[in-house]
């Protein structure tokens, strides 16, 4: 497999005002020296603490942030040179906390097919391209409705077929579930495993929730501006301490694990699943018993 | 006559959005509480189910179609002029409060409120003080501009400007939206404090199972413009298969417990948190339980 996200020593500081408002960049940069390369079709879920720098990280994918020191390449277009600003923002879409922030139109088929109209797409191709990014997403039904009728979950995943339209290769989630109920929540979650395994579509999912991040491919734990931890769910999420050290979490049934393990009672270190945890408690149980 | 428990009750409250056209619809329908004082409430429920518009009746922001609302036994709409009154004891935190930072400084923001209310110099720079200590604002961050903190910290002093006027209702929705785990914490630990050092009731809009099952004694669960019911938080998770049917969950460690309980495991019901699940999973350990048959 071949990278499509590719960043090499990245370094990037925000700019600020001095008190006469000349621009100046701080001091302290918030990506201190970020390489990491995420591999074509894959799955992949950045952790960090607020202000750690994960979303700063993200918005230097599809180039609305450029960086100060090292290069962020897109499939193999340098997101530095201005040139490959529309073909990179094609290849990589994003997807925001808020739908209400994303969403333009008033009629949820209308608001799908915005982007495609602007990259001028013709009206055929974008009335196909629109309902199957509506059915990708099981939004063909209310393609009429207006997305004020919609709950949290749906109007997310009208934003995230509207990003799909225009057929990337790449979708950055920041945060997309925050805002959503546990049912929306799962809604988002599945779409997301749906478009990366049926479609193929490479997915970077920044989020606090720790059950999300657990059924990425990979997960990319960053802090203080630096790659700290990136391996399989699994190997992550055993190392608890580190995690809450940094101000992350794990799933509960890890958290479980983890405070039986304390208690000198032997069970897996890597359940990170609800299905794992009834498993393995029910063999420590069983074997208890005889 | 023996005072009331409850501090806040509503009667048939019914609230129609839009009446008198095609998009006429009812967001709270007949709804009965009675919430009692000096208590952690949690409310829970899909998007969409009437939570908001519940918690907005309880200042008088908005009006009821029909039915009351009481604050401490009184009707908050029978007489206009205390309406503002009513808004001082009942404080209302909206989401992602940090937007309506507006003041010069941390201090002055939290002074606001306790301001409008005619409190003496004296009496808010106690307040200001306290509340700030209690939400874990230092001192030294007071004197700055509320724009130059960080997410965490502006959240804070959004959120201490409300409790700085000590309303004996604090509503608060989605406190936590987009902060990580720790902050999350964090801050509902110190809102849990709040709440035990006023004895005031304090109710949190959460679409976490997780942190309603860890850190709320009742819980009011919304479904469909309805009250699906009012109780105490373990009884409500007892109800699991309703809860999901209505787009809500139950904690990932209930959800475990209950399964392994379904396969015949003589583990307690009423577990939703890490901690009790690992006591629970120890004491069945050293009873030498297994399967209960």
């Amino acid at each position: 497999m071949s990278a499509i996200i590719e960043a090499k020593n990245l370094v990037f500081r925000y700019q600020e005002n001095e008190e006469d408002g000349t621009p100046k960049k701080q001091e302290i940069p918030v990506l201190k020296d970020v390489s990491l390369s995420i591999e074509k079709g894959s799955f992949t879920a950045i952790l960090g603490h607020n202000g750690s720098g994960k979303s700063t990280f993200a918005k230097h994918i599809n180039a609305i942030l450029v960086p100060d020191e090292g290069k962020v390449y897109v499939d193999g277009m340098d997101t530095a040179d201005e040139e490959n600003l529309f073909a990179i923002r094609q290849k990589a879409g994003m997807v925001f906390q808020n739908p209400d922030n994303q969403i333009v139109a008033t009629i949820v088929e209308e608001d799908v097919a915005f982007a495609p109209e602007n990259l001028g797409v013709a009206p055929d191709e974008i009335r196909r391209r629109v309902d199957d990014a509506l059915k990708a997403v099981k939004m063909y039904d209310y393609r009429s409705h207006a997305p004020t009728q919609l709950s949290g979950g749906q109007k997310q995943r009208v934003a995230i077929a509207g990003v799909i339209a225009m057929q990337p290769d790449c979708i950055i989630l920041d945060e997309p579930t925050a805002m959503l109920d546990p049912q929306g929540r799962q809604e988002v979650m599945d779409t997301i495993r749906r478009l990366n395994r049926k479609k193929g579509i490479t997915v970077v999912l920044i989020t606090h929730y720790m059950e999300e991040a657990a059924l990425a491919d990979r997960i990319v734990v960053i802090d203080d501006g630096r790659v700290l931890l990136d391996d399989v769910p699994k190997k992550v999420f055993a190392q608890v301490e580190t995690l809450q050290r940094v101000g992350l979490d794990v799933p509960q049934v890890t958290e479980l694990a983890h405070l039986l393990r304390q208690e000198g009672i032997e069970i897996e270190k890597d359940i990170i699943s609800a299905e794992e945890c009834v498993a393995a408690l029910e063999a420590l149980l069983e074997k208890n018993r005889k | 006559m023996v005072k009331p428990l409850s501090i806040l009750e509503t009667e048939e409250l019914t609230y129609t959005y839009s009446t008198g056209t095609p998009f006429e619809k009812t967001a709270v329908d007949h709804v009965n509480l009675k919430i009692e004082k000096n208590c952690m409430v949690g409310v829970i429920g899909h998007t969409g189910s009437g939570k908001s518009t519940l918690m907005q009746h309880f200042n008088g922001l908005l009006r009821p179609t029909s039915g009351r609302v009481l604050l401490d036994g009184e009707d908050i709409w029978a007489d206009k002029k205390k309406l503002r009154d009513v808004r001082f004891r009942v404080g209302l935190v909206f989401q992602y409060p940090e937007y309506q930072l507006f003041e010069e400084t941390v201090w002055k923001d939290i002074a606001f409120g306790p301001k409008n209310m005619g409190l003496s110099d004296a009496e808010i720079r106690t307040r200001v003080l306290e509340t700030a200590e209690m939400i874990g604002l230092e001192e030294e961050l007071l004197e700055r501009s509320p724009f130059a903190l960080s997410g965490g910290q502006k959240r804070r002093a959004a959120i201490a400007g409300v409790m700085a006027m000590r309303p004996e209702i604090l509503i608060l929705d989605e406190p936590c939206a987009g902060l990580d785990p720790k902050g999350r914490n964090h801050l509902l630990r110190q809102i849990c404090d709040y709440q035990k050092k006023t004895k005031s009731t304090v109710m949190l809009v959460s679409h976490s199972m997780e942190d309603a099952a860890a850190y709320t004694e009742k819980l009011l669960v919304m479904n469909q413009a309805k009250l699906f019911c009012y109780d105490d938080t373990p009884a409500v998770f007892r109800r699991t298969e309703e809860l999901c049917s209505m787009g809500l969950r139950i904690p990932q460690i209930a959800g475990v417990m209950h399964t392994l309980r379904q396969k015949g495991y003589d583990l307690p019901e009423d577990i939703y948190t890490v901690e009790q699940a690992r006591d629970a999973v120890l004491s069945l350990l050293r009873k030498g339980g297994g399967a209960a048959c």
